[in-house]
């Protein structure tokens, strides 16, 4: 027992005098990022036909807005949410409604999509700076809402909702998540590079909507690029009602998990299925951000992705900026094709992403990478029966068991596995990273998830 | 499994300059019958054979391990049969064993051959004769264990049979006495039981608890008088060392909590110096770690890891 405390009192020391970070669980994966991480973000070419998928938030998908045949000019609403939760939905570039098809999706295996042929005839829009600092909270917050801004680091939650915490919840700090801790993934990394000032410029425009001045970006110590960036782009923004500092976190998965991030930096604890505004704090992801400035200063809706397009299994690696509802095949000949190497297309990031079987299958606002990934850069090895060694135990960051999970779905006594905290899991996958059995503990988990009721 | 594997072969080498070489033969007759049974069991079974893993031949290195290194070869064989098709794929196969296979062949091997398994202990050569015991009738040269002298002709025995005290730890602890075929090397079990940890294929908590209950028990208990006992002597005879790095801490049959494992290995130790103090055996190890198998589970039912944050309001 003294030995633990020892340890324990060493680690708190030892965190101390490093970078910030959470205590329990979490992995260190290679992180792949050097095949991108200096390529500058490429504006990829307007591809001939769009598929914008109806549902690309959390909440209840669009209904469309605009008939079959009609001509829509770039940045025009084509769906609203009537009933729910949600936000309206834009042409990401002028074109001709083709009408509303099924398009692959990589979760719900198929989706409603409205279908765009471009229309080049119609003439492109402009759009140039606003006086934001004049508009009210309320004006604000309508137009994150109406340039359908929704949280693009991975989620999806609409973003109006984030900035409108309920009123018993004070919130004093903002966070701007640039962790990017998914391996291969570097389109936030550029970002923070690239628009330094627009992501700072954003935050300003969070933290006059939220009404306080703390703003604290999280930023992993493997990008000392972008932290300079940011520091400077921080330092130069800042004023005594926008107070925007940078905080270095240690390097481990995963470090910009909503929650993991919040007690990195602020030491406090999100109860389980609770916001992040219980504790006071609101989350927002850089590019997020970016998205917000880009409403807010331009007037400009968000239809368009920066994404990483990475892996063994890809000719030419690259960070795009590509429209939403591009085909992953449309990015893949612009990109020059595949390599023969290719052994898996993954949607997403690697411990997190979805492999998908189709090439024709749209980015969503959502969408942060495509990976290519080669014989070497996965495991296809076949899984075998738990030995209880417990290190998913140890990996999960929020304390759960996915190996009784596992056993149980196994069993097909998924109904009881709401005791081991399936319901607390958020899939980041290190549970079945660290697994000697190569067991897909993240799917028993969704599995469970599906089966068992809270 | 191949780097726990690499870790038993450095004691296994020792073991044939200690005790000759048929302590290789028996551990190769061990391994070759723990592999042959395995894909046996899996074949018949209609499972997939998994034998490439490793982890049979752990299996066969560590119940060659546990037996004398003067029993006939015939053993091992049979061992292997309990270890492996009884006691790991009728329950499941790997993962689904309650108990350790190898020390639940051991057990089997003891109630089945008593006299050789009690009895068939060899006298550490000296000068590299490792040919000398190949062919000879054992019983002619068996001797006792350092603990079965103790048990029963008390310390002064120990002393006067292996040599003066201080002389006694480092023998003890190269592994010159005699015991089973791999226990008796403290210093290459404790550099592969580091390694181990160092690679961190497996933590301090089980290995400490043991040990650590085993000292402290031996002092407190196993003198003539109070606290008179000898905590070094406890750890460095029988089997201790051995359990408390890789039998003891087996993944499947020990608990995942480190709570529970530290309540686990408190008790394996306990039960053995029960054993050897009280109990009919000299060594008790295999028992205790056998005893508390089963309640892995049951300790893991007990203590959950730390929830991340618990629901704002109460439990949910």
């Amino acid at each position: 027992m003294c030995f633990v405390f020892l340890t324990q009192t060493r680690e708190l020391l030892f965190d101390m005098t490093s970078l910030l970070t959470f205590p329990k669980g979490g992995v260190h994966p290679p992180e792949a990022k050097e095949r991108t991480a200096s390529l500058a973000i490429e504006t990829m070419p307007v591809p001939d036909e769009l598929e914008v998928i109806l549902g690309q938030h959390i909440g209840a998908p669009c209904t469309p807005t605009v008939a079959a045949k009609a001509e829509v000019r770039e940045g025009d609403i084509i769906g609203e949410v009537t009933k729910g939760l949600g936000v309206p939905l834009h042409a990401p570039v002028a074109a001709t409604v083709k009408g509303v098809f099924q398009s692959a999706h990589p979760m719900r295996v198929s989706a409603p999509a409205l279908l765009l042929v471009t229309n080049s005839e119609i003439p492109a829009v402009r759009y140039s700076r606003l006086d934001w600092e004049l508009c009210g909270r309320d004006e604000l917050l309508k137009k994150v809402h109406g340039a359908g801004i929704i949280g693009i680091g991975g989620a999806g939650f609409p973003s109006h909702v984030k900035l409108n915490p309920p009123p018993d919840n004070p919130v004093d700090t903002l966070i701007l998540n640039g962790a990017e801790c998914e391996p291969y993934i570097t389109a936030d990394h550029r970002q923070m590079l690239e628009f330094s000032q627009e992501i700072v410029e954003g935050a300003r425009v969070i933290l006059k909507i939220l009404g306080i001045k703390d703003c604290r970006i999280g930023i992993e110590n493997n990008k000392p690029d972008a932290i300079a960036a940011m520091t400077k782009a921080a330092a130069a923004a800042s004023s005594a009602s926008a107070q925007i500092t940078v905080h270095p976190l240690k390097v481990k998965y995963p470090q910009g998990s909503e929650k993991q991030l919040i007690q990195s930096i602020t030491g406090r604890k999100v109860p389980a299925f609770a916001l992040p505004s219980a504790v006071g704090v609101v989350v927002h992801n850089v590019s997020t951000t970016k998205a917000i400035h880009d409403a807010i200063v331009l007037g400009k809706p968000l239809y368009e992705k920066v994404m990483t397009v990475s892996g063994k299994g890809i000719s030419r690696p690259a960070n795009l900026l590509v429209k939403v509802g591009t085909r992953v095949s449309d990015i893949v000949a612009y990109l020059g094709g595949v390599t023969p190497a290719l052994a898996k297309i993954v949607m997403g990031g690697p411990m997190m992403g979805f492999a998908i079987s189709t090439l024709d299958i749209p980015v969503t606002k959502t969408t942060s990478s495509v990976l290519f990934l080669a014989e070497d850069e996965i495991d296809t090895r076949p899984h075998s029966q738990c030995i209880r060694c417990g290190w998913c135990v140890e990996a999960c960051p929020m304390g759960l068991e996915p190996k009784e999970v596992a056993i149980h779905v196994e069993a097909d006594r998924a109904q009881d596995t709401a005791q081991f905290g399936v319901f607390e899991c958020f899939e980041c996958g290190c549970c079945a990273y660290v697994c000697p059995a190569k067991r897909p503990l993240v799917q028993f988990m969704r599995l469970a998830k599906m089966k068992a009721k809270r | 499994m191949w780097t726990v594997v690499a870790c038993l072969v450095p004691p296994l080498i020792l073991s044939v300059f200690i005790f000759g070489i048929q302590t290789l033969i028996i551990t190769a007759v061990s391994v070759v019958s723990c592999v042959a049974v395995e894909a046996a069991s899996q074949k018949l079974l209609g499972r997939r054979v998994t034998v490439s893993d490793g982890s049979a031949v752990i299996t066969g290195m560590l119940l060659a391990f546990v037996i004398p290194p003067g029993v006939p070869y015939l053993l091992p064989v049979l061992g292997a049969v309990m270890a492996i098709y009884i006691g790991k794929h009728l329950l499941g196969g790997i993962g689904y064993n309650i108990f350790n296979p190898a020390l639940l062949a051991r057990a089997f091997l003891l109630a089945t051959f008593p006299v050789a398994m009690t009895s068939s202990w060899l006298p550490p050569l000296h000068d590299l004769a490792i040919f000398s015991y190949l062919g000879t009738h054992v019983d002619a040269i068996t001797t006792a264990t350092p603990l079965a002298v103790l048990k029963t002709q008390g310390m002064a025995a120990v002393v006067e049979q292996f040599g003066a005290t201080s002389n006694i730890y480092t023998t003890f602890f190269l592994g010159w006495r005699p015991g089973a075929i791999g226990e008796t090397s403290g210093l290459l079990i404790v550099l592969g039981g580091l390694y181990l940890l160092y690679r961190r294929y497996i933590t301090w908590h089980i290995p400490v608890s043991v040990l650590g209950t085993i000292a402290l028990l031996t002092w407190c208990f196993g003198g003539p008088t109070w606290f008179g006992g000898d905590p070094l002597l406890a750890i460095l005879s029988g089997g201790a060392l051995l359990g408390a790095f890789f039998m003891a801490n087996d993944y499947v049959t020990c608990p995942t909590d480190k709570t529970s494992q530290l309540i686990y290995g408190v008790g394996v130790g306990a039960l053995t110096v029960l054993i050897r103090l009280k109990g009919g055996y000299p060594e008790g190890i295999c028992y205790a770690i056998l005893l508390m198998n089963p309640l892995s589970s049951v300790l893991d039912g007990w203590f959950k890891p730390k929830r991340f944050a618990a629901p704002a309001g109460g439990a949910k």
